[in-house]
């Protein structure tokens, strides 16, 4: 399990260099274009901050009032059975619906447990490794016109509940358990 | 959908806490909370620049076309029935290749047109055909290089190590892809053999 933390450390170096190097080498000016697409990642930003507010205070309100405890009690036994730590079980609930609610959770989870707990990091694979899976089937297969989707909500599903599972499973065993 | 779960939250928020008698902590969570959504935000600012303007780089430089041609014959595999000219195939290996870099705004746009292409081999133009199902999983997978905003929520809430998560992340994803399209295979294999019995 070593070596998954020092993918997880080189990655992020190597990737920047192999893209630097390739664009140096195909002769882009690497510092120019590095700014001008830079601006890209502000209007993100900025796109997803009114939702982040609206959301961060639904969640926030829900949690204070200690709604959020009484919602984790009653999933407890599956939660409990299937091994995953109580605190994510809102994330896995919300994250095939919304992208930036689940955005706006994993950031108040990470600010009440730390982004270096266990639930932090379980929390961090699992948003990283899944998507937004009703709102993506809902708008590719509308596009197309598709109404009778057979056994594709299902298989989707299957591959969300197994990432969930796999963030669980591995971060257990590259981080511990603690 | 987002409508009614928010009203929810907010509403049942509000009952539970008058309830529990915590409705002073439910008061200062709102203010607290719309102040903290900015503050992340701002943290986000920086990493998401970071990547994005990578990105551009990788995006001028070639890289992400030379993926593409890398990972055609994979996707080949994977739809064997589609022809091996059809624009459906590209459309797909853009898409995915867009949403491995983390290009959002691009993928979406590529996803839809390989939608499209897909539905133009459809015989039944109202029903999902097993190409579609595969394209759709593959896609909710989410087989991502670098998870960029979950880095940065980490980093803009004071992580020791905010990249920690990045090999952990590329084992989840890519047993989840594995997991749905094994999934997709034997659940089209049901369906078929479902219709030869005229379920």
């Amino acid at each position: 399990m070593e070596t998954i933390k020092i993918i997880s450390s080189y990655a992020l170096p190597a990737i920047i260099l192999i893209i630097l190097c390739i664009g140096l080498y195909k002769e882009v000016k690497v510092y120019d274009i590095f700014v001008e697409s830079a601006k890209e990642g502000i209007t993100t930003v900025i796109k997803i901050m009114p939702s982040l507010v609206g959301l961060m205070v639904a969640i926030g309100v829900f949690r204070a009032s200690g709604a959020l405890d009484l919602l984790i009690f009653a999933l407890r036994p599956v939660t409990d059975f299937l091994g995953i730590p109580k605190e994510a079980v809102p994330l896995a609930m919300m994250r095939p619906i919304s992208g930036s609610a689940s955005l706006a959770l994993i950031s108040d989870i990470m600010k009440v447990h730390g982004p270096d707990s266990f639930v932090g990091r379980v929390v961090s694979t699992m948003m990283g490794s899944t998507e937004t899976t009703f709102y993506t089937l809902a708008l590719y297969f509308g596009a197309a016109g598709i109404k009778k989707i057979r056994y594709a909500l299902a298989a989707a599903m299957i591959a969300d509940f197994s990432s969930i599972l796999a963030s669980v499973w591995i971060c257990t065993l590259v981080f511990g358990r603690s | 959908m987002l409508n009614y779960i928010w009203f929810g939250m907010i509403v049942v928020g509000f009952v539970v806490g008058i309830m529990n008698g915590r409705i002073d902590e439910v008061t200062k969570a709102v203010i607290e909370s719309s102040g903290k959504a900015i503050e992340i935000s701002i943290g986000l600012l920086g990493v998401m620049c970071l990547w994005t303007g990578l990105m551009g780089i990788a995006e001028k430089s070639g890289l992400v076309e030379l993926i593409t041609k890398l990972a055609r014959p994979i996707l080949r595999f994977l739809f064997p029935k589609i022809p091996a000219k059809h624009p459906a195939i590209g459309a797909i290996v853009m898409n995915l290749v867009a949403n491995f870099f983390g290009l959002g705004n691009a993928a979406t746009p590529l996803g839809l047109k390989a939608m499209n292409e897909l539905q133009k081999l459809n015989p039944r133009k109202d029903t999902a055909t097993d190409e579609m199902s595969t394209f759709l999983v593959m896609n909710t997978s989410a087989i991502q290089l670098i998870p960029a905003t979950v880095i940065s929520i980490r980093a803009a809430l004071g992580s020791a190590n905010p990249t920690e998560i990045v090999g952990t992340v590329w084992v989840a994803t890519v047993s989840s892809a594995i997991v749905g399209i094994i999934a997709v295979k034997t659940l089209g294999a049901i369906f078929r053999r479902g219709k030869q019995w005229k379920l």
